[in-house]
């Protein structure tokens, strides 16, 4: 089950999702609630993740990637669309099913601090995934784990009776990362795993993650919004916006030659820390703010703020096609 | 020259007194700003680049915080040591503020007229008519459609960069001199950052007012700013002219920071270049210089003495025992 660091890419898929929906129901009423409407957070989204890769899944706040990283993982019951890691269909998997992916799919959360329970010391919180899937017989052995999980993220086992409180941001995430680790997972979401630190020990954690990618052959669905970092960490990207992906393409192609524009504008608002490029550069500034997701505009989500859109952009969802090896898009000027 | 002065701060020092001891914020800051100019204040969290503007506008709750020493002569007059009214006076017409949090820093219960025409009244002597009337012409300053009908409107019924805007019309309501913009964008989108990025480069323009932007990321700062100041741990340890920090920076701090970003307009050709460690602890009183134990290149004096900021360039200061451009010790 564990994937093969050797097995890389023209292989079977790890993970398929097809399709995917999430729709969350805004109810009104106080004794009688009735449905008045739905966030369409996530709304038809499909894709395939490789053993060993990383896909990036980028896009602003409320484009729904955190909630598909969720749904994916079944924390959250799919509205419509299936999603398969390592042969297992998560929307209608047995509670024993569910049981062996909750081991080999694993989560690491965003804020260092608001997903280690304050109360618990480290040993509890990366021993708790040994102690839930009966990993290990007995204490002594799931300590030494913990001490061995430590070193491996760059801990010392000397801090296992420690509270998260007397740890920093980073050291605090390498603790996330380790009980991600403690099952022996092949799938990782990270989300957003480095935006609340500092850049200089951004450097640190994705270094790690990297390392640990190598070492145990992990594949990795990496959400942020961070465009520079997922250039550098991700090896294919897919772009999100308003629930839907845009693009997906080599992580190369994506940022050299987009083809969406909303990728190109995207892009092209990230400031780069080169003033003379950045004066020499092109930007594309969007009218406007992201569209509320319970009514999202119709035809091409995008059209409302697109630069190149015309008629039929408001009338017609643009198809998701493969415009090249590897490279899809949905736009119907492309 | 010396007439274009705007600001000039000398040796400043902020301390705050907790139950754990004392920390040391902010340890001898000195700058300067022209008229406007634009200066971008960077560091990362914890540095004291906030609590640095902070002082000087006398926000620092005292105690805990104490202002050690400094001076901070605006326009001909010494910030740090007028009396309450006349700072409040200073805050209100000469000196606009936009904080991070443009959901925190507006009242949920309040309309965005109201709080807009408050200032205008208390500040500007307006009546209720005429701050009315200003309050639209604001909003449309920053870009707000329709902005007589969004008077009447809740912080709530705005998105984060409209609400940001408001914070910035707010700001420049009394066409201060001195706009001082503490990680205004770090909440936003990359696409409405874009936004806000314009609007203040634009009306900077328009008002020749001058403008300091603290923010942690040295992408932004590329951007907007004409001089840089680095910080680190309480200290300035970098002041160069925009492009001669990216190009040519002295300061191994800099060096460091610059390689450890990724970016989007290259293609990936090695590892991260990660800095070791994590910032020192300020309740211990600064001893030596404060990168010492990340620094690659620190050897035994950086251990016990802080270097002073000592000009390498023209424009270009930097505080290390290590001329960068020659390898020589000082």
């Amino acid at each position: 089950m564990d994937a093969n660091p050797d097995l890389k890419m023209n292989n079977q898929p790890l993970v398929q999702v097809r399709n995917l929906k999430k729709y969350f129901p805004i109810r009104q009423g106080l004794i009688i609630e009735r449905e008045v409407g739905s966030v369409k957070a996530v709304d038809g989204i499909s894709f395939d993740i490789y053993p060993g890769e990383t896909l990036g899944l980028v896009g602003e706040s409320g484009c729904g990637k955190t909630t598909a990283g969720r749904t994916i993982l079944g924390l959250y019951p799919p509205t419509a669309g299936s999603v398969s890691i390592a042969g297992i269909h998560v929307e209608r998997a047995d509670k024993a099913e569910l049981q062996l992916l909750r081991r080999k799919a694993q989560m690491i959360f965003q804020d260092p601090y608001a997903s280690l329970n304050p109360r618990w010391t480290v040993s509890a919180i990366i021993g708790e995934p040994l102690h839930v899937h009966k990993l290990l017989p007995d204490e002594a052995s799931r300590k030494e784990r913990v001490r061995d999980l430590m070193v491996k993220v760059g801990l010392s086992p000397r801090l296992i009776n420690r509270f998260p409180h007397e740890f920093s941001g980073g050291q605090r995430q390498r603790i996330g990362v380790a009980r991600a680790l403690a099952s022996n997972p092949a799938f990782i979401v990270c989300d957003e795993p480095i935006s609340a630190l500092d850049v200089s020990i951004q450097a640190q954690v994705v270094n790690l993650l990297e390392d640990l990618q190598d070492e145990l052959g992990l594949t990795y669905l990496f959400i942020a919004h961070d465009l520079s970092m997922v250039r550098h960490i991700c090896d294919r990207v897919a772009v999100m916006y308003l629930g839907v992906i845009m693009e997906l393409a080599d992580r190369n192609e994506l940022y050299e030659a987009p083809l969406h524009p909303y990728t190109t504008a995207l892009l092209s608002a990230v400031p780069i820390p080169d003033p003379k490029k950045d004066r020499a550069r092109q930007r594309i500034i969007l009218a406007g703010d992201v569209p509320s997701p319970i009514n999202p505009p119709p035809g091409c989500r995008f059209h409302p703020r697109c630069p190149i859109a015309r008629r039929h952009c408001s009338q017609v969802v643009p198809e998701w096609r493969q415009v090249s090896p590897g490279h899809w898009v949905a736009c119907h000027e492309v | 020259m010396e007439s274009d002065l705007l600001l000039d701060v000398k040796d400043l020092r902020t301390c705050f007194h907790i139950a754990e001891g004392t920390v040391h914020a902010v340890n001898g800051v000195s700058f300067s700003l022209r008229n406007g100019e634009t200066l971008g204040l960077v560091g990362e969290s914890g540095c004291g680049k906030s609590v640095t503007m902070l002082s000087l506008l006398r926000l620092i709750a005292i105690p805990p915080g104490e202002i050690v020493s400094g001076e901070a002569i605006f326009e001909g007059r010494d910030l740090l040591r007028m009396s309450d009214a006349e700072i409040e006076h200073i805050r209100g017409n000469k000196i606009g503020m936009v904080f991070q949090d443009p959901m925190t820093s507006l009242n949920p219960v309040l309309t965005i007229g109201h709080q807009l025409c408050e200032p205008l009244r208390i500040h500007l002597g307006m009546d209720a008519q005429r701050a009315r009337r200003r309050a639209v012409q604001l909003l449309e300053m920053v870009g707000i459609p329709d902005a007589e009908h969004r008077l009447s409107d809740y912080p709530h019924q705005f998105s984060g960069g409209m609400r940001q805007r408001v914070m910035i019309a707010m700001a420049l309501a009394a066409e201060p001199s001195l706009l001082i913009a503490d990680e205004p964008t770090t909440a936003l989108d990359v696409t409405i950052q874009a936004q806000i990025v314009e609007l203040v480069q634009h009306l900077r323009a328009q008002m020749n007012m001058a403008v300091i932007w603290i923010t942690h990321d040295l992408g932004v700062v590329a951007e907007i700013a004409e001089r840089i100041l680095v910080m680190y741990a309480g200290f300035i340890v970098e002041e160069a002219m925009v492009d001669d920090l990216y190009e040519d920076s002295r300061h191994p701090y800099t060096r460091a920071l610059l390689a450890a970003l990724p970016r989007v307009d290259r293609r990936r050709d090695q590892r991260l270049r990660s800095i070791p460690g994590a910032p020192p602890n300020l309740l211990a009183a600064p001893k030596g210089c404060p990168f010492a134990a990340r620094c690659e290149l620190a050897f035994d004096r950086c251990q016990v003495e802080m270097p002073p900021l000592r000009t390498v360039a023209t424009a270009h200061q930097s505080a290390c025992w290590i001329d960068l451009a020659t390898g020589k010790k000082w």
